[in-house]
């Protein structure tokens, strides 16, 4: 029984880690812009994007790796400054349609770009490689991806909580104007905002896409919305949330997956009943549920609106 | 030369003229207060100093140099501090994460800052790890007036302090504005509680919907039959 759900627990692990590094993209800026970056899940595929023109290049990867971190966050840093700054004092609905319209710009570009052909995604030495870890056996990237994401979320509370910075960005997170009575410029930390967010995304895209043979310019669109559905099922706005949720719904999609398997090794059923059709239905009956039953997450605040 | 000089303020919302062109002047050392009604445009003369809302017209000078059209941030490094209307504190951080963010300008040692600070109201020396959210009405406005004291001003900015606290609480505000005073820190005090603020002013001025009025010493006013008239008739003896 163990032996047959390990692997699915294993690659739901994975993939968990994976939508928690997008998901806290969507959590940061919500929490300081009350935004939901919709654009977000293409940043990730913009992402993927980018490592395969950068392998394409020639140069080795111990380059290509750090540059597409580095691109991916001067991206997020350019989409803010271009489509969400400007709207700064605007209804909230404006921001969101820009967002929206950034989401589609980004595909189309990507779909100019690659001529709407399936890119192949390189293949990383070492993570790429197999492992075997009692009755799985999968890529190395498995079992590093949970490890690095905890690290990650592990730095980034830690700058959240005990810098400078991230001081600043919980209070504007509560406060423009007064923030900006303390001297914070409010722009710079809403940017550090975004670069981090994506500078994870890109992390999350370069573990994420190594388990897919290919990308293509709808890539970001199933990951970004169940890292969306994850942080709204954490709590929107709260990191640790956004975490668990990841962790919870990448865990559930992939039992359910092997839920045919595990259920016939079981002796529960003595043909397959085709359930793995549901794990993506699965996600979005949370989000419903979620809605439904407790509108701010699992560790969500009250709404409330900044003034 | 007065230490803050505003000439013809003009600020409009939309297409609402909250001030009419006002001019005034804060000296150095004094207590100069703003009293008017509700809606009368005190905050938004305070806010207007801070940078927060553009002017249509008119110009701010502090100490000799024209600060309107800067950004605040610019403005608080001056020394221009606020305790804004509401308190506003960071419900989010601790009573000491507050502090610290008021002195978010600031390269050298504040530790001396804090001590300070925690001297003058050791409440909240006792909270300091606490989230100021929880804090009751009385220590928020204490932290307020703790984290803009936090940047070393030379003016500080108080908007309506005693709004919605108790009797006694309103009078350990109004002790700490007096000791705020003789450590020699410029203060121009907003308030509706006319009577309390007169009491403490050396200067003040009558804000009519957006328009100046009277103007006066806080001892002339104070004695004003209009004033008390219009503003002191509910909260005297208070
Ligand atoms: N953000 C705003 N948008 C539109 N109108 C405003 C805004 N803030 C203040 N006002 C208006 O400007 C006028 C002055 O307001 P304010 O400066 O807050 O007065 P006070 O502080 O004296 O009570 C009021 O009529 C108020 O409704
Ligand atoms: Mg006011």
């Amino acid at each position: 029984m163990w032996n047959t759900i390990f692997p699915y627990l294993l690659s739901g692990i994975s993939v968990g880690g994976q939508y928690a590094l997008i998901a806290i993209g969507y959590t940061m800026v919500y929490g300081i812009l009350r935004l939901i970056n919709f654009a977000h899940g293409d940043v990730f595929m913009v992402a993927g994007i980018v490592m395969v023109y950068l392998a394409a290049s020639g140069l080795p990867l111990y380059v290509t790796i750090p540059l597409v971190l580095v691109i991916t966050a001067a991206i997020g840093f350019l989409i803010e400054r271009v489509a969400y700054k400007p709207l700064r004092s605007a209804p909230r609905m404006s921001v969101m349609i820009s967002a929206i319209g950034v989401s589609y710009t980004l595909q189309n570009l990507v779909l100019y770009i690659t001529g709407g052909l399936n890119k192949q995604y390189p293949t990383i030495p070492w993570i790429s490689d197999s492992v075997t870890i009692g009755s799985a056996t999968t890529k190395l990237v498995t079992v590093i991806t949970p490890v690095l994401t905890i690290v990650l979320v592990v730095a980034l509370v830690l700058l959240i909580n005990k810098t400078k910075i991230g001081m600043a960005m919980r209070a504007v997170s509560k406060d423009f104007e007064t923030s900006q009575l303390m001297g914070i410029k409010i722009n710079s930390v809403i940017s550090v905002t975004f670069v981090t967010g994506s500078f994870l995304a890109a992390v999350g895209s370069v573990l994420y896409f190594t388990n897919y043979p290919t990308v293509i310019q709808t890539s970001g669109a199933m990951p970004g919305l169940k890292a969306f559905v994850a942080a709204v099922f954490g709590g929107i706005g709260s990191i640790p949330g956004a975490v668990i949720g990841a962790f919870i719904i990448g865990i559930m999609e992939n039992i359910i997956k092997g839920l045919d398997v595990i259920l016939f090794k079981a002796g529960v059923i003595s043909k397959p009943l085709g359930l793995a059709t549901f794990s993506d239905a699965f996600t979005f009956a949370l989000l419903i549920i979620i809605l439904v039953v407790k509108p701010t997450g699992l560790f969500g605040e009250k709404a409330t609106d900044k003034v | 030369m007065s230490l803050l000089h505003i000439s013809d303020l003009r600020v409009s919302y939309g297409g609402i003229e909250a001030l009419k062109g006002i001019s005034l002047d804060v000296e150095k050392g004094e207590i100069v207060t703003l009293i008017g009604a509700n809606g009368a445009g005190k905050s938004t003369t305070l806010r207007a100093i801070s940078g927060l809302v553009p002017l249509k017209t008119g110009t701010i000078t502090y100490d000799g140099q024209v600060i309107s059209g800067q950004s605040p941030q610019k403005i608080v490094s001056e020394g221009i501090c606020m305790v804004p209307e509401g308190r506003r504190v960071f419900p989010n951080l601790t009573v000491l994460e507050n502090l610290r963010i008021g002195a978010y300008l600031r390269k050298d040692d504040i530790q001396p800052d804090i001590a300070h600070v925690y001297q003058l109201f050791p409440r909240l020396k006792e909270r300091s790890w606490q989230l100021a959210g929880t804090l009751s009405g009385g220590e928020q406005q204490m932290l307020a007036v703790g984290r803009a004291l936090m940047m070393r001003p030379k003016l500080l900015m108080m908007d309506e302090p005693s709004l919605g606290l108790a009797p006694l609480v309103i009078r350990d505000i109004f002790r700490i504005i007096r000791t705020l005073h003789e450590e020699g820190i410029t203060i121009l005090l907003v308030e509706q509680n006319a009577n309390a603020a007169l009491r403490v002013a050396d200067s003040a001025y009558v804000l009519e919907t957006g328009s100046l009025g009277m103007h006066g010493t806080g001892e002339e006013l104070l004695n004003d039959p209009r004033v008390k008239e219009a503003y002191l008739g509910k909260s005297r003896g208070q």
